[in-house]
Formats: C-alpha cells, structure tokens, sequence
C-alpha cells in the first residue's frame, strides 16, 4: 500500500513522514529516523529490549504500527538526558554497573523509568514482578534491580 | 509483514461497512494480530483500527453494573478499582496477560474476539455473567459471554460484527481467578479457573465457575455451580464440585501439558479459587 503521512512526536521533536503501514514503531525509530538506541531482540512482545513510553506508557514498540502512533508522545532512550545530565534510572544503572553486553539494556531504562514514574515505592519484589516482561541474557538481573532500587530511591528523595 | 490497505474510521458504521469485506482484519491493541502478521499467518489484505472511534474505551459503573468498552486496555482493567472491588477474578485475569508494556496495548475487547480459549480475561467474564454488546452496519445485539464462543479462535460474530463492550451486572460478593503456569509472567495457561460466590447466611446462593484452556472453547462448569447452590460450604461439598468441573470438561494434549494433567488441575484448582472466593465472600 502506498505510504501514509505520519506525524510522531520523538522526544519532543516532531517528525512528518511518510510510512507504509505495515512498518512498526520499532522499524521506524531505527530506520527512518535512525534512532538506534531502541533495541530489536524477539520483535513478537516478549523480550522488552524495544520498550518505549508512548503517553506516559511503557510499550513494546514492535507490537505498534507507526502509522496509529501519529500525534502520539514518544520518548526513546535518546530522549531521557536533558542539559547533559543523565536521567537518574541511566546515572543509577551506570553506577551500579545493572548492564553488561548493554542490548537490553535502553529496554529496561525505559520500563524502570515508567515504573518509577506510576510508582517509585514499589518494593523490589514489586518491581522484580512488573519489570516481568524484560529479559536480559547476561547479568542474572541482580544488579538491574539494584540499579532501579536505587534509581527509585533517589526519584523519591528528591521529588 | 505483508502489505495491506490501512483504514481509522471514526465510526461504527464506517469500520463495520469496511470489516465485513473480504481479507479484513480489526486492529484494537494488535498485540496478537501483529505477531500473526509478522509470521505470515494472518496476511489481511485491509486492516481497520478502532482506535479513533469515539467512545470505545473506558470503565463505567452504573449503580450495581459496571460496563467496560472494547477498547478499554486491559491494564486499565488490571488498575480499575471497581473491578477488582466487584470483580476480582476479571482484575486477577487481566493482570496475568503478557507484561505490563503488553497489558499497555492490548484491549479487553481483542481478549475476547481473538477467541482463544486460554485467554486470561475470560473466565472472569464468565463468572460476571458479562453480557457482549455488538454492533454493525445493521444496528446491535447482545450476547451473554457463554454463549459467544464457538471452537478455537471461533466466534458467533458475523461479517462486519465489532465487539463494543462488556456489561457485568450486580456483582458477586467474592470471586477469584487462579492461571496455571509454568513462568511468573509471560506465559500462556496451562488452565485458567474462576469461581464467584455469593453466601447468605453461611449458605453459597449463587455459584459461577469459568474454566479457560480445558475445552475447544472457555466454559462455565455448570454441573458442579448446581451442586454448590443452596448449600453449605463444607469440604466435602468443594471436593465434590472439583471433581465434578473436572469431569464435565474435554481438555487436550498439547506441548505445554497433557490432557490429563490438565483434568487432574481443574479437580484441584475448582476447589482452591472457590476456597479463594468464598473468603473474599465472608470478608
């Protein structure tokens, strides 16, 4: 089918395209406007390695054609340092060292950062069970969850 | 994925009118329609999204009913205060689908129509005795939930049908929904069972249990709810009313478990969610 005009709000920049529809949010991040930052892993919903926050909300990009993403909010991990200052849940996760070969990790930023949004007093069991649909390959996930233990924490005390 | 003509109406009439067409496909969260289309398993040749069609989303109570509309995604569900008040065993189902960036997109509605019968929403459904509203280019029908199924991935819906929401009349006073699985989260059912109650005066007046993955469709395990009704709840009578949901129903191997696993679980877990439930009943 021929390509349709879109119009994404990426991190605060607008971008109008055309896109096929067939092409997800995930292909069009990458692809089109060539934020790479978002990771592929499974790209059928069950590894997270794709999550973005569409309105506030943390999705698997894969699973969203672009074209129903128009006039939506999109924040990418791209868009999370403002001034050139990290965002805690990136700072916390450095710090920490919750990463090794570092794929899956823009996923996990981005769901830790939609949890702490919704909620930063989850426990950690809380936050082991909702960060459910992220899966890292290497670490074990103890130091994930340290890193956003530790990223809620500091969102907490300083709110 | 294959290419396909893409259509937003922002109406009923327009997406029913393009739906009953041949090779049309509904988006509502397209978290299973997308993974079919990237496996060339389902390769419509238009796909029509609901998604900005006015007045498809959202949860409102009216009194003692609660309707939830089709495009209503199920961690909304999941989040609701009424349902999980009301009817805990739809909040406890809808909380078990995929993963919260998952629940995020899919809709309670695309649950349902997918039809498949291991779905988590459904046996909470069941057990709220939820009425399908429908509509088409022809006007609307209403079927109950235990009627709307028939085989796997298999529905009454007609060309050009579109599910537009749930209504759950006068609540339970507990109900409860077990999933049994392998993985925390991100995993199919082996089985889902849901039973709501109501006690008066310690004696189960009403009973519903929904059984999810144990038949070519979800089924409400009626022999074992007339056992219930009008007695008391004693261990005895649980035992039996397991056994009985377990031998009214006609599960399947398949690679996740054996069909007599399957019977041996609902056995079991009949009893345990209508332990579940009869607490939150007297609390």
């Amino acid at each position: 089918m021929a390509k349709l005009p879109v119009s994404l709000t990426i991190n605060g920049d607008e971008h109008d395209l055309l896109i096929e529809p067939r092409k997800t949010l995930l292909a069009v991040l990458r692809d089109t406007v060539g934020l790479t930052g978002t990771k592929e892993g499974c790209s059928t919903g069950d590894c997270g390695a794709c999550t973005v926050i569409v309105d506030g909300k943390a999705v698997t990009s894969c699973m969203v054609l672009a074209v129903t993403a128009s006039g939506k909010e999109i924040t990418t991990i791209e868009g999370l340092a403002s001034d050139g200052e990290l965002h805690p849940v990136q700072q916390a996760f450095i710090n920490t060292g919750g990463y090794q070969c570092g794929f899956c990790t823009p996923g996990f930023i981005m769901a830790s950062k939609a949890l702490i949004d919704e909620n930063p007093d989850r426990t950690e069991e809380e936050f082991r069970h909702a960060l459910g649909g992220n899966i890292c390959r290497c670490t074990g996930y103890t130091k994930i969850l340290e890193a956003v233990l530790k990223a809620a924490e500091e969102i907490r005390t300083t709110a | 994925m294959k290419s396909f003509e893409f259509y937003e109406p922002t109406t009923l009439a327009e997406a029913s009118r393009l739906f009953a067409e041949e090779h049309a496909q509904l988006l509502a969260g397209g978290t299973d329609i997308i993974i079919g289309m990237k496996a060339y398993t389902e390769t419509p040749e238009t796909v029509i999204s609901l998604q900005k069609i006015p007045g498809l989303a959202g949860i409102t109570t009216d009194g003692d009913s609660i309707s939830i509309g089709a495009m209503t995604k199920v961690r909304e569900v999941e989040l609701s205060g009424d349902i999980q008040q009301h009817h805990t065993a739809l909040a406890e189902g809808a909380s078990e689908i995929g993963s919260i960036q998952i629940r995020n997109l899919a809709t309670i509605g695309g649950n349902i129509a997918h039809a498949s019968p291991a779905a988590d929403t459904v046996a909470g459904l069941l057990v709220a005795d939820a009425q399908v509203d429908i509509a088409s280019a022809d006007g609307e029908r209403s079927v109950p939930i235990d009627e709307l199924f028939t085989g796997p991935g298999q529905t009454v819906l007609t060309p050009g049908e579109i599910i537009t929401r749930f209504r759950l009349p006068k609540p339970a006073s507990g109900s409860h929904y077990i999933k049994h699985k392998i993985r925390e989260v991100m995993d199919l059912a082996f089985i889902g069972v849901a039973a709501a109650v109501n006690l008066d005066n310690g004696t189960i007046t009403d009973a519903r249990i929904g059984l999810a993955a144990v038949a070519p469709t979800p089924i409400r395990a009626t022999a074992a709810e007339d056992l219930l009704k009008g007695n008391a709840p004693t261990p005895a009578l649980l035992e039996q009313a397991g056994e009985t949901a377990a031998a009214g129903c006609s599960p399947i191997s398949d690679l996740r478990c054996s069909a007599e696993h399957r019977r041996e679980m609902v056995d079991v877990l009949t009893r345990r969610t209508l332990q579940y439930a009869l607490e939150r009943a007297r609390a």
